[in-house]
């Protein structure tokens, strides 16, 4: 099977989805004639020219609310954020039109629109740049929010995030583009709502998403090595939906569950998971939920305590190790 | 200035210096768009801007009863902007619009009952009793809303009209907004990509003089003309007295065909006057302005009397022919109470659709994965 990065698995997705379906165009900024500003659209623009992949002046409420338009009027648009910390400016676009849009007129209106871009801390630009909103977002019935940690996901997911009749919020991570992982050729779909065992175990579940199931393999791998613990790893990849079932069967499997999630921990994702398992599998557990998020700050600029901030397998480890 | 004479009104600089109807130099009625309309159009025109009236004045009885939660955004004084704009859409033509929305609904053809039930939270309403008086939509009639947000709706106008121009359809978008949207960015990001992508949408600025509370004159660095502000995107604008119906057609279809022929974006301000409070909740519609300008208004600006005044001078109504427009008015506008109040409310299990498409279709997608988080 061919071995592929990240970025080009999306770019793949994007190319193959352009040529499928002429309702579906690419827009925001660099993504054009720049070839993306961390080229994940690289090549886009030349081959399928100015009507199908746009370049937008830095204008994100804007350009997000032209999308949410051109979606109630059945085009497909995929947005590009340059960063999903930029979502913010344009907040209400994306909550109040394309989240509310169906309800507010009784389901007389769908929006088929994608917003995409990185959503991730670990690159030393500061806190502006750094969010990670999948919480803000997947707290709005209406949008979806999917956040791939491989290349094959995040292949199968785009294209899958593409036809679907519903906003969706795409969370990509700079630190992955450059990730290479297997990637088969030709057309596949990963439906939207289902979790993926990225490792098997019998000891703990460890239920993370987007970069945090990197991490979580590796402290898996080195909890085997060295503790002789078996850690089973539990990719999310939506979180909304969301697939309880695969993450419920994992802990009465395994009897002991550690959420790992770059979120900070005041209401985020593991929040809604750690009260998901308590409420149906309460009798299951051996030992209380243990969490391992992003430090509760902004995040901080210095590149070496930056790396401390984000969750590290060594975290992971030690709160395994709590309940192990 | 004695006790009994009445305050100057506060109006603004463009509606001032704006030559009134009957002395205007141009005559708007010999417009191409105007020239050959015949006395039924005319009082097709009269009958809807007596049905919007008749209609808000029920729904405001209905909500001073309580029978009505939230806001309510009377559109009555500015009837004849809707009725001037959104009766010339062709079948390529859209419309979206803030949450003064009832007059723009009424006139692109959604009925009575309809809107009726959904300001009484009915599931018989346009959006099932979900959107309340501010979100109705009909987009099977390319009506998008019904928007709450000031602004936030304009550049869903921008997306709409760029979907035309994407699919190679010559229409164009009429994104109406208040004169107090004229101050949000996103707005100015609507203008600036509409200008600079050569986007066929027609921003329609319903200038009522205030933004809730605030007069012009205190929300705008520029006092004497908003859709001015359209120059620094190099882009077309113009005003346009919103009391003559004539002008308003011609000015707006001279808009409309620009966008539709040459992909031509512009700004049209509508000078206008709400009688109303910015909603019915508004304590206050009487303090930031005077009750003297507000009668000054409805004596001498009202778009209905000026309009049957206008059709008696062109022979075209007569008191006992605008009597029985009115009539019937308000028979359909009594019919839609009826109705309303007939129907029943959504049920509790309702709250859970209309939220996803995928999940209301049954489909494959909508089943995958769980989307609601009840306990």
């Amino acid at each position: 099977m061919p071995v592929i990065t990240y970025r080009q698995a999306l770019n793949d997705a994007f190319a193959e989805e352009l040529e499928r379906d002429e309702n579906v165009f690419l827009m925001g900024e660099e993504v054009a004639e720049y070839n993306g500003a961390y080229k994940v659209t690289e090549g886009l623009w030349k081959r399928f020219g100015d009507k199908r992949v746009i370049d937008t002046p830095i204008s994100e409420a804007g350009f997000i609310g032209l999308g949410v338009g051109a979606a109630m009027m059945g085009l497909r648009p995929v947005m590009e954020l340059m960063f999903w910390s930029f979502a913010y400016v344009a907040y209400d676009q994306i909550i109040n039109n394309a989240g509310c849009v169906r309800y507010m007129s009784g389901g007389l209106i769908n929006c088929p629109l994608v917003i995409r871009g990185p959503a991730n801390g670990g690159t030393n630009v500061g806190a502006t740049h750094s969010h990670t909103p999948e919480n803000f977002f997947a707290n709005t019935p209406g949008l979806k929010v999917v956040c791939p940690a491989t290349p094959y996901d995040a292949k199968g997911l785009m294209k899958t995030a593409i036809r679907d009749n519903d906003p969706v919020c795409f969370m990509e991570n700079t630190l992955l583009y450059g990730d290479q992982g297997e990637v088969p050729e030709g057309e596949y779909l990963i439906p939207i709502g289902v979790a993926d065992v990225k490792r098997e175990g019998t000891d703990v579940s460890l239920i993370a998403h987007g970069r945090a199931v990197l991490t979580s393999l590796a402290a898996a791998h080195r909890l085997h090595e060295e503790f002789n613990i078996s850690a089973e790893v539990v990719d999310l990849r939506s979180i909304r939906p969301l697939d309880e079932q695969t993450i419920l069967d994992s802990v009465r499997k395994t009897h002991r569950a550690v959420l790992v999630d770059e979120n900070k921990p005041f209401c985020g994702v593991s929040s809604q998971i750690a009260t998901m398992i308590q409420e149906h599998a309460f009798d299951d557990l051996d030992a209380p939920i243990q969490r391992v998020c992003s430090l509760d700050a902004p995040a901080i600029y210095s590149p070496p305590i930056e790396k401390q901030q984000l969750p590290t397998a060594d975290r992971v480890i030690q709160k395994v190790l709590a309940v192990c | 200035m004695s006790a009994t004479q009445p305050k100057t009104p506060i109006v603004s600089v463009a509606r001032a210096e704006k030559p009134k109807t009957a002395s205007s130099p141009v005559d708007y009625a010999k417009a191409p768009v105007n020239a050959n309309l015949t006395p039924e159009q005319k009082l097709g025109f009269l009958a809807d801007m007596l049905r919007i009236r008749r209609f808000e004045q029920a729904s405001l009885k209905l909500y001073q009863q309580g029978k009505m939660g939230g806001f309510l955004h009377l559109y009555i004084g500015q009837e004849s902007v809707a009725v001037g704009t959104c009766a010339l859409m062709g079948p390529n033509d859209h419309a979206i619009t803030a949450y003064r929305d009832h007059g723009h609904a009424l006139v692109v053809g959604m009925s009575m009952n309809e809107c009726m039930a959904e300001l009484l939270g009915k599931a018989t309403g346009c959006s099932k009793g979900k959107g309340g008086s501010m979100h109705f939509f009909a987009p099977d009639k390319r009506y998008w809303g019904g928007h709450g947000i000031v602004a936030g709706q304009t550049p869903l106008g921008l997306g709409i009209a760029f979907a035309l121009k994407y699919k190679g359809l010559k229409g164009c978008c009429l994104a109406y907004l208040g004169d107090g949207a004229v101050n949000q960015g996103v707005f100015h990001e609507s203008l600036n990509l509409a200008s600079l992508w050569n986007i066929p949408v027609v921003y329609i600025i319903e200038n009522n003089q205030y933004s809730m509370g605030t007069s012009l004159a205190r929300s705008s660095a520029i006092k004497s003309c908003l859709a001015e502000r359209a120059a620094g995107y190099d882009m077309d604008w113009d005003l346009v007295n919103g009391e003559n119906l004539y002008e308003v057609r011609a000015k707006t279809w001279d808009a409309m065909e620009r966008a539709r022929e040459k992909c031509k974006p512009c700004v049209l301000e509508i000078d206008t006057y709400r009688y109303y409070g910015h909603s019915v909740a508004d304590a206050n519609a009487k303090k930031y302005r005077s009750p003297e300008e507000i009668e000054f208004y409805k004596q001498n600006h009202d778009p209905i009397t000026l309009w049957e005044n206008r059709l008696k001078e062109e022979g075209v109504a007569t008191d006992e022919i605008i009597a029985k427009i009115d009539k019937a008015a308000k028979e359909e506008t009594a019919a839609s109470v009826q109705f309303a109040e007939d129907s029943p409310f959504p049920e509790v299990q309702d709250i859970f659709d209309d939220i996803y498409y995928e999940v209301d279709m049954g489909t494959e997608a909508g089943k995958t994965g769980r989307h609601f988080f009840n306990d």
